[in-house]
C-alpha cells in the first residue's frame, strides 16, 4: 500500500556547524549551535529563517543526552513571528528519519509550511552518555539492567553482537570491514573528523572495550549541531536546490523487540537483530521499493555490528549472512564508478558516525 | 584473550530501585528466594514486572519460587569498573530461567574465567547484598 504522502514534501536545505571532539564545543551554548545550523540549514534552501513555523523533532526533542530543546526558547533566539506546529518522535536518536513523517504530517496537515528538524550535541563531561546512565540509581525498570554492569550503549550492543556470532557465525573481521570500508568514505569529507584510511594493524590493536567490540567499533562521539528544512513539494520548487523528495517515511517497532537492549527479553531471531526489519518492511510497502533498487544505504553505525544487523533486517542479504556479504566487499563503494561493488550496497559514503561524526543523540 | 577470573561487581556500590509492580520480586530475593512474575490468570511469565500480563490483558500475578538455575543467553565481558574506571574483569549475562518459560534476568557471572565464558552454560543463583538491605541475583558456573 503507497504511503499517502508519497511525493508530496521534500527535504529542502541542510545545514550544520562545524563538528567537534566530545566536550571541545564550550563555550558555544546549545541554541547558539542550533541557531547557526537552523540559519545554515535556511541559507541552503534559499530561505528566511523567519519563514520556518514547523518543529518536528525526534529523541523526545532531545538536545544532547541531559538538555531538551524548547521551541518558544529558540523562537526567542531566532526572531521566528510565529510556530504553528512542534512535535516529537519519542525513543532515541535511531528514529531520527522518522521525524521527517512528523514534518511531512505538519505540512499535510497545512498546520505549517516550512518545517526544520534538528539535534545538537554538547558532551561536557558530566553530560556523557554512559555517564549519565551510570551516575543515578536506576527507575524500577533499569533495577533489572544496570546492577549488572550493562550501563553504556557499547556494553548493551555487544550483548546482542555476542548473540549474532554464536547463531550465525559472525565473524570480528566483518566488524572490522564495516569500520574500513566507511572509513574509505572520508578523503573527501572537509569536516569529517577521522580521515586517514585505517590499517588492519590499528583496528586490531584498538582496545577491547566491551569484548567482543572495540573501541573503533563505536561511533564517533562528537559535539556540533545539524539541522534540515522539509517543505511542500510546490514550495520545494521555489527553493535553491533541486529538491529531495520524500519517497515514503515510516517509524515505530514491534513487541519482540520491545525496549530492546533496555530490556534483553527479545526472543531469537529478533535479539541478533537491529529491530528494524518490522519497520523496513513498511517503508518497503509504503514505496514500492525493496533493497534491489537502491543506489547507497546511509545506514545508522553507532557501532559496527549493528550495521551488520540492518543490511539484514532492511533485505540487503539474508538474515545471519551479514558477514559474509560485508566481507565480500559489497558494502564497498567504487569511487572510480560512482557505483557499488560485486553487486552490493554502498554503505555510509560519508564515512558516518564511526568516521565522519556523530549527528544523533542515541541510546 | 585471557582476562582471568570474572568477577561481580561490588554490592557496596549497587543501588536499586522499586516500584509496587517490582517489589515482590525484590522482596524474595531478601529472602534468597528466585522469583519470575508470573500471569495468575494464563500462566505466562514476564520479566522484568509489569503491571498487566501483555498476553491475556489480566492483573492477576503469581510468584512461584523457581529452582533457582539458569542458562547463559549471551554475554559481554568487560573490563572497567563503571563507578570508578578501575581495572575490573567482569562479564553481565542475559541468562534464561529454568521453570519460567520467556522470562530473563540480567546479572553477573562467576565462577569461571571470563575467557571460558559461553552461551547455553548452567548456572545457579548466587547472592549478592546490595545498598539499603536489598539482595541482588547474579549466577555461577555450575
Amino acid at each position: 500500500m503507497p504511503w499517502s504522502h508519497q511525493d508530496k514534501t521534500a527535504i529542502v536545505g541542510i545545514g550544520a556547524t562545524d563538528y567537534y571532539v566530545r566536550g571541545k564545543s564550550w563555550p558555544r551554548t546549545i541554541n547558539d549551535m542550533a541557531a547557526e545550523a537552523i540559519m545554515n540549514a535556511c541559507a541552503d534552501a534559499g530561505i528566511s529563517h523567519k519563514q520556518i513555523d514547523g518543529f518536528a523533532y525526534y529523541s523526545t526533542a532531545g538536545a544532547g543526552y541531559l538538555d531538551k530543546f524548547d521551541t518558544a526558547s529558540l523562537m526567542e533566539t531566532l526572531g521566528m513571528p510565529h510556530i504553528t506546529y512542534s512535535a516529537t518522535l519519542t525513543s532515541g536518536g535511531g528514529g531520527c528519519p522518522g521525524a521527517i513523517g512528523l514534518a511531512t504530517a505538519g505540512l499535510m496537515n497545512e498546520d505549517c509550511t516550512y518545517t526544520v528538524t534538528l539535534m545538537a550535541l554538547q558532551q561536557l563531561p558530566q553530560h556523557r552518555l554512559g555517564v549519565v546512565f551510570g551516575a543515578s540509581a536506576p527507575n524500577p525498570e533499569n533495577s533489572f539492567l544496570q546492577p549488572s554492569g550493562l550501563v553504556g550503549p557499547g556494553h548493551l550492543m555487544s550483548m546482542l553482537t555476542r548473540r549474532h556470532m554464536h547463531l550465525y557465525g559472525t565473524k570480528p573481521e566483518a566488524l572490522k570491514e564495516i569500520v574500513q570500508a566507511t572509513r574509505a568514505n572520508t578523503h573527501n569529507r572537509p569536516k569529517a573528523v577521522r580521515q586517514n584510511p585505517l590499517s588492519d594493524e590499528e583496528y586490531w590493536g584498538s582496545p577491547m572495550l566491551a569484548d567482543p567490540l572495540r573501541r573503533l567499533d563505536f561511533c564517533l562521539e562528537t559535539d556540533g549541531a545539524v539541522a534540515v528544512i522539509t517543505t511542500t513539494m510546490d514550495r520545494a520548487k521555489d527553493c535553491r536546490h533541486k529538491p529531495a523528495v520524500v519517497h515514503a517515511c515510516a517509524h515505530g517497532g514491534q513487541r519482540e523487540w520491545g525496549r530492546a537492549f533496555a530490556w534483553m527479553g527479545m526472543p531469537d531471531p529478533h535479539f541478533a537483530s537491529s529491530g528494524h526489519k518490522f519497520t523496513a518492511d513498511r517503508i518497503w510497502a509504503q514505496s514500492g521499493l525493496t533493497a534491489k533498487d537502491m543506489d547507497v544505504a546511509l545506514i545508522y553505525d553507532h557501532f559496527s555490528p549493528m550495521v551488520l544487523m540492518q543490511l539484514e533486517d532492511y533485505g540487503f542479504c539474508e538474515r545471519g549472512e551479514g558477514s559474509d556479504y560485508v566481507l565480500s566487499g559489497k558494502i564497498r563503494y567504487d569511487a572510480a564508478t560512482g557505483g557499488k561493488v560485486n553487486g552490493g550496497i554502498p554503505v555510509n559514503t560519508h564515512g558516518g558516525n564511526l568516521n565522519e561524526m556523530k549527528r544523533t543523540s542515541s541510546a | 584473550m585471557t582476562y582471568g577470573p570474572a568477577r561481580a561487581l561490588p554490592g557496596d556500590q549497587i543501588k536499586i530501585t522499586t516500584n509496587p509492580d517490582t517489589e515482590p520480586f525484590w522482596e524474595a530475593a531478601k529472602a534468597h528466594k528466585l522469583t519470575a512474575c508470573q500471569c495468575g490468570d494464563c500462566g505466562k511469565f514476564r520479566m522484568p514486572p509489569t503491571p498487566v500480563c501483555p498476553e491475556c490483558g489480566s492483573r492477576k500475578k503469581e510468584w512461584p519460587t523457581l529452582p533457582g538455575t539458569a542458562t547463559v543467553f549471551s554475554y559481554v565481558i568487560c573490563n572497567k569498573n563503571p563507578k570508578n574506571g578501575e581495572d575490573y574483569i567482569y562479564v553481565p549475562i542475559v541468562v534464561d530461567l529454568d521453570g519460567a518459560p520467556g522470562a530473563r534476568l540480567n546479572a553477573n557471572l562467576t565462577g569461571c574465567d571470563a575467557e571460558d565464558a559461553a552461551i547455553g552454560m548452567k548456572l545457579s543463583v548466587d547472592w549478592m547484598p546490595i545498598q539499603d538491605g536489598w539482595v541482588l541475583p547474579n549466577f555461577r558456573k555450575i
